[in-house]
């Protein structure tokens, strides 16, 4: 007896099932239709829309990961390159220097680097950002608000439901299509 | 340097009384002399749309195994190995997400939402199953699902719960299912998803609650057959259902034969063997009769019942609602019962919206809430009335038998039956002529 056989007898209750089965697939396949069109082409992944986001700091102990997914990142172009960035020392240094003392990120996370007298590039080193988002007020408030948080795709685990996007008490999380997924304040010229 | 110390304490007071709008160029960017080019923002890539069709062969392809193994093959073995697999695949590797359980959320929220778009995947993880249980009964549960398998692999010494306590816990599935659709069909949450208790362990991190939850229904399914399975899982509703008309289904003893010794109903962890009608049964009695017409005439009554008590799930259940949660609590502000503001409401208020639309669409949730409360009551109102008539109705039974619904089609029952020892008895030796 290998085949796994049909239930041979005809019985009032086997016609039944066999009757409620035809039933039930070919609904299936009515609402598999259905379904489908509404799939659209592209899908969709999370991302932080940086004008609403009020840095609460809830991206970095919200996300279901350890680490969270949601980190800073920089626009360049937008940047002053201070030398006395708001984002990068903490409301009162004791020298303009990258001394940790001096740090507002409370993982040195920023890389400061000189350009040019009296410039300086902001770089998130992003194995450190935790999405704490302190740098972000401070540059918001002080600065030229070119530091902001985007959701990196290449930690993301795209949530059914973002566990950060239940808890921002901005809305600020939205979905955006795979192909387009950052909500950069500046777009990257194509090269 | 204390000069620095002072400047910025200044720069936060003129900050704060010229109120600054966002995305203010304070500091032109430079002209640099050096030569400098800005740097780009790098954008990594999300994991690639051609993954989530890999994924769905996956799942095609061990719906198919299953049912080979369980249904055709009659092989435990085979079934264990493709637990194994789907768990590495399913939980550990795709991180248990997304699931057949939560695809029921997508799913509901597709029909109630017109602009939101329905992953593809979601829909294959929901409609997979279903299809392959129509034919094969629960095959999904018994190798592929992430959440069955972690369960199913730490049960070492399965205890038997008396039946009548596992039929009542077996109803705390449709609650949960009932809420889980209600909530996402609101647009409110995803409670499945929140609530998952093993996707920490997939993860390797997690809230502390989910990581506990999920602690606590491993060492209860030690000694319980997949607690999650049997008395909370979601799906459970839509699989139960659809495989009370598979066409085929698990049988104990080979082809079904039965010699009555009952080994399987202490081989099945999860009460799904049912117990043959006595022959000598008497014939339904005018007594049984009566109850059921009793019954079905109670029907609409235990209905209305019950959907009149849901109806009172709205005040607690609208809390789930973001926008209840904000108006409320904008209204205790404006109130003055409540001092200073929250993030979310502050935020709000920076925004400058006026509080009256905010308040009408709280409004308008509560009252879908409550419409929808007196929904998800019938619903609990109609699954009661539907066992109570199942329960009264007699059915003849002439073997021990894999219940249609309830069998998880795991393949432990085979082995028990001495029927089926022979059967594999003969074809070794057979295999060895
Ligand atoms: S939770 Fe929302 S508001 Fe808070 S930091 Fe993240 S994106 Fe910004
Ligand atoms: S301050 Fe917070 S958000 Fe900014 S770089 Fe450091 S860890 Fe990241
Ligand atoms: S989708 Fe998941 S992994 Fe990504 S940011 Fe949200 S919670 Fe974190
Ligand atoms: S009952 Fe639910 S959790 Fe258990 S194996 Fe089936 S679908 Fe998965
Ligand atoms: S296959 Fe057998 S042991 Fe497994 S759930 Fe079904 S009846 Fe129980």
């Amino acid at each position: 007896m290998d085949k796994p056989k049909k239930e041979t007898k005809i019985t009032r209750r086997s016609v039944l099932r066999d009757g409620v089965r035809s039933f039930f697939v070919l609904s299936m396949g009515g609402a598999s239709g259905y379904l489908v069109s509404r799939v659209q082409a592209e899908d969709y992944v999370w991302q932080i829309d940086p004008h609403k986001c009020i840095s609460c700091g809830n991206c970095a102990s919200h996300c279901v990961l350890e680490e969270s997914a949601s980190k800073c990142v920089q626009s360049y172009p937008m940047c002053g390159y201070c030398k006395l960035c708001t984002g990068f020392f903490n409301a009162a240094p004791s020298a303009l220097d990258t001394g940790a003392e001096n740090q507002l990120c409370p993982t040195g996370a920023i890389i400061r680097t000189f350009v040019e007298d009296p410039y300086f590039d902001y770089t998130i080193d992003e194995s450190l950002c935790i999405g704490c988002a302190k740098c972000v007020k401070w540059c918001e408030a002080f600065g030229n608000a070119s530091l902001y948080l985007q959701v990196r795709h290449d930690r993301c685990l795209n949530c059914n439901e973002c566990s950060i996007a239940l808890a921002c008490p901005a809305d600020a999380f939205v979905r955006v299509p795979k192909s387009k997924p950052y909500r950069l304040k500046i777009e990257n010229k194509p090269e | 340097m204390n000069i620095m110390a002072r400047i910025i304490p200044v720069l936060i007071l003129l900050a704060s009384l010229s109120g600054w709008a966002q995305d203010v160029q304070r500091f032109p960017p430079p002209d640099f002399e050096s030569g400098y080019t800005f740097p780009m923002t790098q954008t990594p890539a999300p994991r690639g749309v051609v993954m989530s069709y890999v994924d769905i062969a996956v799942l095609f392809a061990a719906l198919s195994l299953a049912s080979y193994f369980s249904i055709h093959k009659r092989n435990r073995q085979g079934v264990f190995y493709l637990t194994i697999f789907s768990l590495l695949y399913f939980g550990f590797y795709r991180e248990g997400c997304i699931c057949a359980i939560g695809a029921i959320q997508n799913v509901t929220l597709a029909l109630f939402d017109p602009n939101y778009s329905l992953p593809l995947a979601a829909v294959a993880f929901f409609l997979l199953p279903l299809f392959f249980t129509l034919f094969f009964g629960r095959v999904f549960c018994a190798g592929v699902c992430p959440l069955g398998a972690i369960q199913d692999l730490v049960l070492i010494k399965p205890m038997q719960v008396p039946r009548w306590l596992h039929q009542a816990l077996g109803m705390l599935t449709y609650v949960y299912f009932g809420a889980a659709v209600l909530f996402a069909a609101m647009g409110s949450a995803f409670i499945i998803c929140k609530y998952d208790p093993f996707v920490s362990f997939f993860r390797l991190t997690g809230s502390i609650t989910v990581v506990t939850l999920g602690v606590c229904l491993l060492i209860i399914g030690m000694f319980i057959g997949r607690p999650y399975c049997l008395y909370l899982c979601p799906y459970s509703v839509l699989l139960k259902a659809f495989g009370q008309f598979s066409q085929w289904r698990v049988t104990v003893g080979p082809g079904g034969d039965c010699v009555q010794c009952d080994s399987c109903e202490d081989a099945c962890p999860f009460n799904a063997i049912t117990k043959p009608t006595p022959d000598d049964a008497p014939p339904p009695s005018e007594v049984d009769k009566k109850r059921l017409v009793l019954f079905s005439v109670l029907a609409p009554v235990v209905i209305l019942v019950a959907a009149w008590a849901g109806s009172f799930s709205a005040t607690p259940f609208s809390q789930m609602d973001y926008t209840v949660r904000l108006a409320e609590r904008i209204a205790l502000e404006d109130a003055g019962a409540v001092e200073g503001f929250i993030d979310a409401s502050q935020s709000f208020r920076d925004s400058g919206q006026p509080a009256a639309p905010l308040f009408e669409s709280a409004r308008r949730i509560r009252e879908q809430y409550v419409w929808g409360g007196w929904i998800l009551g019938a619903f609990l109102g109609f699954v009661i009335a539907l066992k109570l008539i199942w329960h009264s109705v007699q059915q003849t039974r002439i073997a021990y038998e894999a219940d249609r619904s309830d069998c998880l089609a795991c393949g432990r029952c085979y082995c028990s039956c001495p029927l089926e020892r022979k059967r594999l008895k003969q074809l070794k030796s057979a295999s060895f002529v």
